[in-house]
């Protein structure tokens, strides 16, 4: 019973995914943007909280609303690291450094909070991967 | 006179002195007791935010940027008249913090005036401070010239007493960002007290106001304002040379309107992005002011620093001392009638770490 039922919900799955592909509804895309938004409000909660750090310091000290973190900059060249490296890096920079913290993993649902929470700040500026 | 020559010849011996010291301290040269007996020095120290871990354990870099500070200003030659603390001693306005802001502030060879700061004000509402540190406004008279120091912090008592306890009044007004925030206000009482405080004081005195955030509006949203800043502003117009001089922004930045220079101190714990990087909303930053460089976050005393002020005749000189880049002095331009960066104001001077975005 439990292997039909398996079979059933894969075959469902994959059959509504075949037909559905290209058909969406406005309340879809409110739901997924509710869905954006609330990571990206676990974000901005993450970047002023002291949780990411062991000494009480939070992102947003340095940064109010993620400024100055120019995240349509990345990849890029950092200079002080030597190499071209992401974004990801350089939150986890900060989050071992000024905050004296543990590095997130890049798959880390905190990360993708934190990026979410940066970029969105950022909106409406044009990419310029490079750019110092 | 002759006591001043006297003076001078020390003040060459306390040159010498400095520059066989090891530290490379750039020196300043002022014109004190030159031509006008008037012209003084004092120190500006702002913004170290002293932030309290557990038990005795402090935010290591944010002490580390005060206690250079102070110990730079102790090998000030010519000592300085008095140090200015411009407020925020403390991050969340806790005894611990400011018990600790005032060991490594006592370390001065020089006396202190306090302006208290937003970080120190909202756990308690300036009750610790008053007690251990200062009255929260007050003026005084130094060799002609009239100080004004102001509580420009306060804000609007729905605010005050709307959180549930002390400290989530002190994180909600600590977060700079915050759009639950509140503007800082000067409030008419102060307002009262300074025209009051003035009325004896002739036009021609050079007056000093200081506070801790600038007594005009540059950005709401972050608080680089005052609410009541024009009123501030008007009781000021009538007087020949004024200048305020403001903490809270952590930034190089300055401005003139009509009669009254601004200038803004740096701070000696982290900097601010100017508000011209935020996209999302618009801002008045001063057109006049050109940009520190943009801060590197590996270099852990970049973009923060204090400042050597000179009196010179009755408007202030500002020389920033910046710990990771060349110092900056500002200085006013008669002619021109506000202040000008001596090095960057022209726009062909400028250099590429200057360009914020």
């Amino acid at each position: 019973m439990r292997t039909i039922l398996a079979l059933m919900v894969l075959l469902g799955v994959s059959w509504c995914g075949f037909a559905g592909a290209d058909e969406f509804t406005k309340e879809d895309l409110k739901k997924w943007e509710s869905e954006f938004m609330s990571v990206v409000k676990k974000g901005e909660a993450l970047f002023h909280s002291s949780s990411l750090g062991k000494n009480k310091v939070s992102c947003d000290m340095c940064h109010p609303n993620a400024s100055n973190t120019h995240p349509e900059t990345y990849p890029k060249f950092q200079k002080q690291l030597g190499k071209v490296v992401g974004l990801r890096d350089m939150i986890n920079w900060c989050i071992q450094n000024p905050l004296e913290g543990e590095t997130l993993k890049a798959d880390d649902p905190k990360m993708i909070a934190l990026e979410a929470y940066i970029t969105y700040e950022r909106r409406g500026v044009p990419l310029a991967p490079g750019k110092h | 006179m002759k006591k001043q020559v006297s003076r001078r010849q020390f003040l060459k011996g306390g040159l010498a002195a400095a520059a066989a010291a090891t530290l490379p301290l750039g020196l300043v040269e002022v014109s004190w007791g030159k031509n006008n007996p008037k012209n003084f020095t004092f120190a500006y120290i702002s913004d170290s935010h002293l932030t309290h871990i557990k038990g005795t354990e402090f935010v290591r870099n944010f002490d580390k940027g005060l206690k250079k500070a102070v110990m730079e200003c102790n090998f000030m030659s010519p000592k300085p008249d008095f140090v200015v603390f411009g407020g925020d001693l403390a991050q969340l306005g806790k005894k611990e913090e400011i018990d600790h802001g005032l060991e490594i502030m006592s370390r001065l060879r020089h006396k202190v005036k306090w302006v208290v700061g937003e970080h120190d004000f909202y756990l308690d509402m300036g009750e610790y401070w008053q007690k251990k540190v200062s009255p929260l406004y007050y003026s005084f008279d130094h060799k002609g010239v009239h100080f004004v120091v102001l509580n420009s912090i306060l804000t609007y008592d729905e605010w005050v007493n709307r959180w549930s306890s002390p400290m989530e009044r002190m994180l909600n007004m600590a977060r700079l960002d915050n759009p639950n925030g509140s503007p800082f206000m000067v409030k008419e009482e102060q307002i009262q007290w300074l025209k009051k405080d003035l009325k004896a004081i002739s036009k021609d005195t050079p007056i000093v106001v200081m506070s801790h955030s600038p007594l005009y509006k540059i950005f709401k949203p972050w608080n680089f304002w005052t609410e009541d800043a024009e009123e501030v502003q008007s009781v000021l117009a009538p007087f020949q040379k004024v200048t305020v001089l403001h903490g809270h922004v952590h930034q190089i930045l300055y401005n003139q309107i009509g009669n009254i220079s601004f200038q803004a101190m740096m701070s000696t714990a982290w900097p601010w992005p100017y508000p011209v990087s935020y996209k999302q909303k618009p801002n008045q930053v001063p057109k006049l002011t050109v940009f520190m460089n943009r801060a590197d976050p590996f270099k852990e005393r970049d973009a923060t620093g204090w400042s050597i002020l000179n009196l010179e005749d009755g408007r202030v000189t500002n020389h920033y001392k910046l710990w990771e880049n060349k110092d900056r002095i500002l200085k006013y331009d008669k002619e021109k009638g506000h202040l000008v960066d001596m090095e960057y104001q022209d726009p062909s001077k400028r250099i590429p770490p200057q360009t914020h975005y």
